[in-house]
């Protein structure tokens, strides 16, 4: 049996195949959809989520090696359940997403982004996020929100 | 789903038919009515609080919908103590009409956004007259519906309060979702009359007042989508996401070129194969669009079912199939063009004597690959069976054809069918065929279960209804006064038993034939078996990529700047047919380009290497100019730097999403015109995933400034023609830069790359 960390939660999952992506396992065992199946071969970053902080495509990841480390989602990027992490407020505040599939993936990228750079430049977004598809095009909005998002977190700590 | 309509119409509408008519009548099948026609029956026939019942919009069992002291005089709100709640009757593929819709309810009604709860419509035929995600329709064709809903159920709102007061209505003003009595400084909010309004009779739409344009509050800003904090959070909002409870997990196999049949498949040992429940040969209806033979598998799990199918042998008869091969096809259709001529569409003008005339003609050939469409969510739908009654969850732009065709698959009635529309990770038109739908309800009346059938992305890339490929044989002629002078025109397309595939013909209405005295259109088509299909501003997403690169040519043949030869060739202001939005209106399409070019400096000098290029489109009611700002290197590398995008679509709605989906335009005109590119050998399709067929990312991606013309023609759609001018306008700027004139699609064809 393995026993699965996900954001802060410890899920013993049973009868599950050690070789499953971690992205089916998610979804399917645990309910929690956010990560998104694209192409299932680590192309289109739909299914991006953190492993110690790290992204990985869950498609290409097994849940096996998973186990062994802190998985985090979109589902918890927040701190709180009633709560926005400051990346979800720019989202919404910037109405980024057009039909939305992929950005999930593109919050958990980012999010890994600006734990390592607070205040990335245009090219760090673009480094970090090339292995993102956003099929609607919804660029040029997500690197908007990245940048109003560095800046509501330098607030917030500037006041807190 | 509204059920205290759907079990009871029947009896409801003949009641209330007799009274409107002052006589006897016969029952009224409710499936059958317009929407209008069923409004007016029921408004003036029903009592508010009869309607209240009857009509509510919205996803709800019946024992709320009968909720006493609910208002809700039309399919498109309820308004009750617990709040305002807005529906959006269309599907949400990207496009932003759940929130563009409700808003245009919400202008007139007077609620104040905040306010406002957005459900999804229930699938109604009956309710509402055309729930599509498609055409750029959504704006234009419910736009007066929407107006005449909000403020039809404003003004009885305002008549609950006046009476409540025992003052004029006139006296009433509304603003913020409340009613407000100036003179003696009383209001009352919507919800605390709902259940006055309830009571009354529901005024005829036509006749109630609408809102002046400048006296709007919320139509033109900016306004968050509906879904965005479930977006954001990762909600189960899409089709994928969708759980039932004791789900099976299925997948479907077919013969990766289309038409062949299954002779027999390893089925017992896919049986054996850890987590598989069942699998079964499914024959089919012979209907490409619904169900085609294949293989299902059933599993406890996505993964299980995705794992067999690795394992799962199947021996095709491919007697039926396609054999399509690409490479032939490029030979037979040079072939085609060399020997002239074709079916001739229109001929106009003396088109033989302007060419001899002319001091300066030019022959080009033009060609596109086909093109898939690449949604992000692979093709799925949750099905479940139960009784002889069909219950599905699914990603799709036509929601009512897709309940046709799983009645039609499955041989049941359509009262049989229910369809729940979920957010969809886009559309681009794939999802206007609903046969995910018709293969997930076949597995389900084989499972005694909810079952979800998943595609593969390989699924979704082989069996995909592809954007047509195409060539374009043109000649043009400029005078002695350097104006364009004659335009000829061999198409050669596609047909499949006779009939041009969908997005492979063209008319002798595209731009610039409405505008030329010497007009030949002819056509050719090569036979063709690989499904084809609707793919954003289909036949305008690869035909102004011709005629406005052609156009080019002609301006730099006749010495000319390509600004002035192109805004001549419009002429004077005019509507090409008066008062049709569908068609160009001169007038709109110069303000478009004049803008355009002015905003992007057109006519300033430029590096070395660098240029603006120029096209202009007019598709789904939509004039819109782009120019690209390229730098072009030595090693065919290109760089966009920009793109400038002027609009005229009449009023906006959402500012915010209209402004989006002209950027989301251009990043995939440009993401498609680069390497994107459908082969297919032996009927089988080439590319698999997103490895074989590339996607723009964001490292390539453009500045893109967007303009909008708002002009007082009534409102149009967005999710479509601002791509068509993206690859010309691209296009144009290379040959500016680089000399070097591109004539295939994508340009990768022809060595370029970013």
């Amino acid at each position: 049996m393995l026993t699965l960390n996900v954001n802060g939660k410890a899920y013993a999952l049973e009868d599950v195949d050690p070789d499953t992506p971690l992205l089916w396992v998610l979804r399917d065992n645990l309910n929690l959809v956010g990560a998104k199946y694209g192409c299932g071969i680590g192309q289109c970053g739909a299914c991006t989520v953190l492993v110690d902080g790290t992204p990985v495509r869950s498609c290409s990841y097994s849940v096996a090696i998973a186990a062994e480390h802190a998985v985090t989602t979109v589902e918890g990027l927040a701190v709180a359940e009633d709560s926005l992490h400051v990346l979800q407020q720019a989202w919404i505040d910037l109405d980024v997403a057009q039909c939305g599939y992929c950005q999930a993936g593109q919050l958990m990228s980012t999010a890994a982004l600006l734990a390592k750079k607070p205040e990335p430049s245009d090219d760090d977004i673009d480094a970090a996020l090339a292995g993102n598809l956003c099929r609607c095009g919804t660029y040029l909005r997500i690197r908007a929100a990245i940048h109003a998002a560095a800046k509501a977190a330098q607030t917030q700590e500037a006041g807190a | 789903m509204n059920r205290h309509l759907s079990y009871h119409s029947d009896n409801f509408l003949a009641e209330h038919e007799a009274a409107a008519t002052g006589g006897a009548s016969g029952v009224v099948d409710v499936r059958k009515l317009g929407r209008r026609r069923f409004l007016q029956l029921t408004g003036v026939a029903g009592g508010g609080l009869m309607l209240g019942v009857s009509v509510a919009c919205g996803e709800r069992s019946s024992a709320t919908a009968a909720n006493v002291g609910e208002f809700a005089p039309n399919a498109y709100l309820r308004i009750s103590e617990s709040g305002i709640v807005i529906c959006a009757p269309n599907p949400e593929v990207g496009q932003g009409v759940k929130t563009a819709l409700p808003m245009i309810v919400a202008e007139e009604l007077d609620a104040a956004w905040t306010d406002v709860r957005v459900e999804q419509s229930a699938i109604d035929a009956a309710l509402y007259a055309r729930q599509v995600a498609g055409g750029s329709r959504s704006i234009p064709a419910e736009w007066d519906v929407l107006r005449q809903a909000g403020a039809a159920a404003r003004s009885m709102l305002v008549s609950a309060a006046a009476a409540r007061w025992g003052v004029a209505e006139a006296q009433c003003s509304t603003a913020d979702s409340t009613v407000h009595h100036t003179a003696s400084g009383r209001s009352l909010r919507y919800v605390e009359l709902a259940n006055d309004a309830a009571r009354l009779r529901v005024p005829d739409a036509k006749r109630v007042a609408l809102k002046s344009r400048a006296d709007y509050t919320l139509l033109g800003r900016r306004i968050s989508g509906v879904d965005n904090r479930s977006l954001v959070t990762g909600q189960p909002l899409f089709g994928i996401d969708q759980v039932q409870p004791g789900m099976r997990y299925a997948v479907y196999q077919k013969c990766p070129a289309t038409g062949g049949s299954v002779v027999s498949a390893n089925l017992d040992a896919v049986k054996k194969l850890p987590g598989v429940l069942d699998a079964f040969v499914l024959k089919g209806n012979g209907n490409v669009g619904e169900l085609m033979p294949g293989v299902a598998i059933v599993a406890r799990s996505t993964w299980a079912a995705l794992q067999a199918k690795q394992q799962l042998q199947v021996q095709w008869d491919e007697t039926g199939a396609a054999k399509d091969s690409w490479d032939a096809t490029i030979a037979q259709a040079n072939a085609a063009m060399r020997s002239g001529g074709g079916d001739v569409i229109a001929d106009r003008g003396q088109v033989d004597a302007a060419f001899a005339a002319a001091p300066v003609t030019r022959e080009a050939h033009y060609r596109y690959a086909f093109a898939s469409h690449a949604q992000l969510e692979p093709q799925n739908c949750t099905a479940w069976f139960r009784d002889g009654s069909i219950e599905l969850w699914a990603p799709t732009q036509t929601p009512q054809r897709g309940l046709a065709s799983v009645a039609a698959t499955l041989g049941i009635a359509p009262d049989k069918v229910t369809v729940h529309q979920t957010r969809a990770g886009g559309g681009f038109g794939r999802r206007l065929t609903n046969d995910s739908m018709c293969e997930a309800a076949a597995i389900a009346q084989r499972v005694d279960a909810p079952v979800k059938l998943q595609w593969t992305r390989e699924d979704d890339m082989n069996h995909d209804f592809f954007r047509a490929g195409g060539f374009h044989e043109l000649k043009g002629a400029v005078d002695a006064a350097g104006k364009l002078s004659a335009w000829q025109q061999h198409f050669v397309t596609f047909a499949r038993d006779g009939a041009l595939v969908s997005g492979g013909g063209m008319s002798d209405q595209i731009f610039p034939s409405p505008m030329l005295a010497n007009y030949r259109l002819t056509q050719t088509s090569l036979a063709w078996d690989t499904p084809c299909g609707a793919w954003r501003a289909p036949g305008s997403n690869v035909y102004s990529f011709v005629v406005q690169s052609f156009l080019h040519e002609m301006a730099v043949a006749a010495k000319r700047d390509h600004l002035e030869f192109l805004l001549e060739v419009f002429g004077e202001p005019r509507w090409f047919e008066e008062g049709n939005l569908w068609s160009v209106h001169t007038g709109r399409a110069a303000a478009v380009i004049k803008l355009a070019a002015q905003r992007a400096g057109w006519g300033q000098p430029m590096p070395q290497g660098r240029a603006l290029g120029l096209a202009f489109y007019f598709s789904h009611a939509g004039h819109i100019a782009e120019v690209a700002d390229v730098s072009v290197s030595s090693d065919k590398k290109i760089k966009v730097h920009r793109v400038t995008v002027v609009a005229d679509v009449g009023p906006i709605v959402n500012l915010s999403m209209a402004e989006n989906q002209c950027q989301g335009s251009v990043v995939d005109g440009l993401s498609t015109m680069l390497a994107q590119k459908i082969t297919i050998e032996n009927g089988r399709i080439e590319q698999q995933n997103f490895d074989q067929y590339a996607l723009l990312r964001m490292p390539h991606t453009p500045q893109v400034d967007v303009h909008f013309i708002a002009s007082d023609f009534p409102p149009t759609g967005l999710g479509e023609p601002a791509l068509p001018p993206l690859a010309p306008a691209v296009c144009n700027a290379i040959y500016s830069a680089s000399g070097h004139r591109i004539r295939t699609l994508p340009i990768a064809e022809e060595g370029f790359s970013v």
